[in-house]
């Protein structure tokens, strides 16, 4: 299966900077595939999904979506923002109905309406389409900037850390509605987070990314629990153990040895969570000796 | 029960202050009442020495009667039976017009409007476009920022000689007046305003390729709304105060004209009858704007 979303040898370099933030990221997202990324802060994630969008351009390298190049922002891609950036004099119907009208710019005010009405429902904020963002709290300002996202019907969704801002049952609440219209929809996402069980929850496979400067995607993690995975039983798989443990150690162990560079380009695809139980954590001392070595072993 | 009790706190706090603005207001009054009364007397003796027949007609020819029902003590300040006797005479009539040089007192005030409502709405169709260009584009700010800086603290007053010389006409140049004076807090607050749009909206217009036309009118204009009307609002005020100005300088109608050709006729109660409807009419014109600035004002 060929990879609807490409991205190849990107690397950005802020004027004036001497080492790139990022460089020699490599990684491609499947049709219908759910991917997060984590990483610490300043690794570039937030830039990476700002090109992928097309808002920003990277130094050099490629983002190929459907085989065609990422030249600037698109209809094709929906952004969900880290600060909701709903729009204030808006109503909630006014912020999606924009969106829906700049996608289908021919449709009546009632076709125009019905969708709105659809996706509001979507996210469970019927009754609250016609509030202005202000008389919204911060989880349902989110739910709207979702709705918004998912109104255009993009073949890509960037997700910004969406999450972020919000209190830990909110959180559970809306990232099992996302898992649910993602399901629903079969929706391609690509998305950042810095909450580990977030992205075992929601992703198919996890970028991990090292840190920066000279950043990249440093190793793939496949999340091989079963689809029908919900918030309320995760804990209860023993692969959620396996995956979550291998994800804090690199995030803990691996990911600051492996700036500058000396991460691998093409990075491996684990998948941890079908390992079978080791007598002790050996790929981390392993790592710290040789950390490419190592982590070709495990893959 | 506590927000009705709250609530009537604050309505007795708002009635508090209106009976203190009118306790205030009685006490002006009684002063300004004392101090005419009190100097009139002195003021009457002073003029009560009969005038010749000669003394009448030339009074009678500069348009006031000595013999008259109403003669006031012409050195003093009016009392205020006759403010209230002018005030009832101009409000009674406020729209007549016996010719140039006597109109209503209403009418005068409509040609001032007339010239501050044409050249504030140029002066907006020029500040608004220009401002949203200068707030988009630095290069465009840079260009265009060193002809602000020194145009700007010109008073407008000093355009007049070179409007009368160019346009060759009072009116207008009072009108071209009213517009380089209004021009700036407009142009700078929508500069201002435009430049400072959340980059979070205008990267979800961009993900939604919007068209420039459309991010502009359904974007930028809302986002830099409240700002843009302050500038309006600043602008009125400032138009409002060099009208007066304005009209003193070219005659013609108006009620600076009006005010100025009362000061010639001597005729205090009439100019201080003018100075309160300025007043009115500006403390209109600014509440006008502040509902404007109330109606496209957003909660973040």
């Amino acid at each position: 299966m060929t990879d609807f979303l490409k991205v190849e040898q990107l690397a950005k370099t802020y004027t004036g900077a001497a080492e790139a933030v990022f460089e020699g990221v490599n990684f491609g997202v499947r049709q219908g595939e759910f991917v997060c990324i984590i990483g610490h802060s300043g690794c570039g994630k937030t830039t990476i999904l700002n090109v992928l969008a097309g808002l920003e351009t990277a130094s050099s390298g490629y983002v190929l979506v459907d085989n065609r190049e990422v030249a600037g922002p698109s209809l094709d891609r929906g952004v969900v923002f880290q600060g909701h950036a709903l729009m204030p004099w808006l109503t909630v119907r006014g912020n999606i109905a924009f969106a829906v009208r700049s996608k289908w710019p021919d449709w009546g005010r009632a076709q125009v309406d019905e969708h709105v009405q659809k996706y509001v429902q979507l996210v469970g904020l019927g009754q609250a389409i016609d509030k202005k963002p202000s008389a919204l709290s911060g989880g349902m300002k989110q739910r709207v900037g979702i709705a918004r996202a998912f109104s255009i019907q993009p073949r890509l969704l960037l997700l910004d850390e969406p999450f972020g801002a919000l209190d830990a049952l909110t959180r559970g609440t809306i990232q099992d509605e996302l898992l649910r219209i993602c399901a629903e929809t079969h929706q391609t996402v690509f998305m950042i987070t810095h909450d580990v069980d977030e992205a075992i929850l929601l992703a198919d496979r996890i970028l991990m990314m090292s840190n920066g400067p000279q950043a990249r995607v440093a190793e793939i993690v496949k999340n091989t629990m079963p689809r029908t995975r919900t918030r309320a039983t995760l804990h209860h798989d023993p692969q959620f153990y396996r995956i979550r443990n291998h994800l804090v150690d690199f995030l803990v162990f691996c990911s600051a040895e492996l700036s500058h560079g000396r991460a691998p380009l093409q990075p491996p695809e684990v998948s941890p969570g079908l390992a079978e139980p080791e007598p002790e954590p050996e790929p981390i001392s392993a790592f710290e000796v040789s950390p490419v070595v190592s982590m070709r072993r495990v893959a | 029960m506590a927000a009705s009790t709250k609530n009537f706190l604050v309505r007795s706090e708002g009635l508090k202050a209106g009976l203190l603005s009118l306790l205030l207001l009685a006490l002006l009054l009684g002063i300004w009442h004392l101090a005419t009364t009190g100097g009139a007397t002195a003021a009457v003796s002073a003029t009560t020495t009969p005038l010749t027949a000669e003394q009448i007609e030339y009074a009678k020819l500069m348009g006031h009667d000595p013999t008259g029902g109403d003669a006031a003590p012409r050195s003093g300040f009016p009392t205020l039976a006759q403010m209230a006797d002018v005030t009832v005479k101009h409000l009674s009539a406020p729209f007549y017009y016996y010719g140039p040089n006597d109109m209503g007192i209403g009418l005068q005030l409509a040609h001032s409007l007339a010239r501050v409502a044409v050249g504030f709405l140029l002066a907006a169709a020029v500040a608004i476009p220009l401002g949203f260009l200068i707030g988009m584009s630095p290069l465009a700010y840079r260009t265009l920022d060193p002809f602000i800086q020194v145009l700007k603290p010109i008073s407008p007053l000093a355009w007049m000689p070179l409007a009368l010389f160019t346009i060759k006409d009072s009116s207008l140049s009072g009108v071209f007046v009213i517009f380089i004076c209004s021009i700036w807090p407009m142009l700078l607050n929508t500069a201002f305003g435009v430049a400072s749009v959340r980059r979070d909206w205008l990267n979800v217009a961009r993900t939604l390729e919007v068209s420039p036309l459309r991010k502009a009118f359904f974007v930028i204009l809302p986002a830099a709304a409240p700002t843009i009307v302050t500038g309006m609002r600043i602008s009125m005020g400032i138009a409002w105060l060099v009208i007066v100005a304005a009209e003193m300088l070219v005659g013609g109608t108006g009620i600076g004209h009006f005010v100025w050709n009362e000061w010639n006729n001597l005729s205090l109660p009439n100019i201080i009858f003018a100075i309160l409807c300025i007043g009115l009419v500006g403390m209109l014109l600014d509440r006008m704007f502040a509902l404007a600035q109330r109606a496209v004002t957003y909660v973040e």
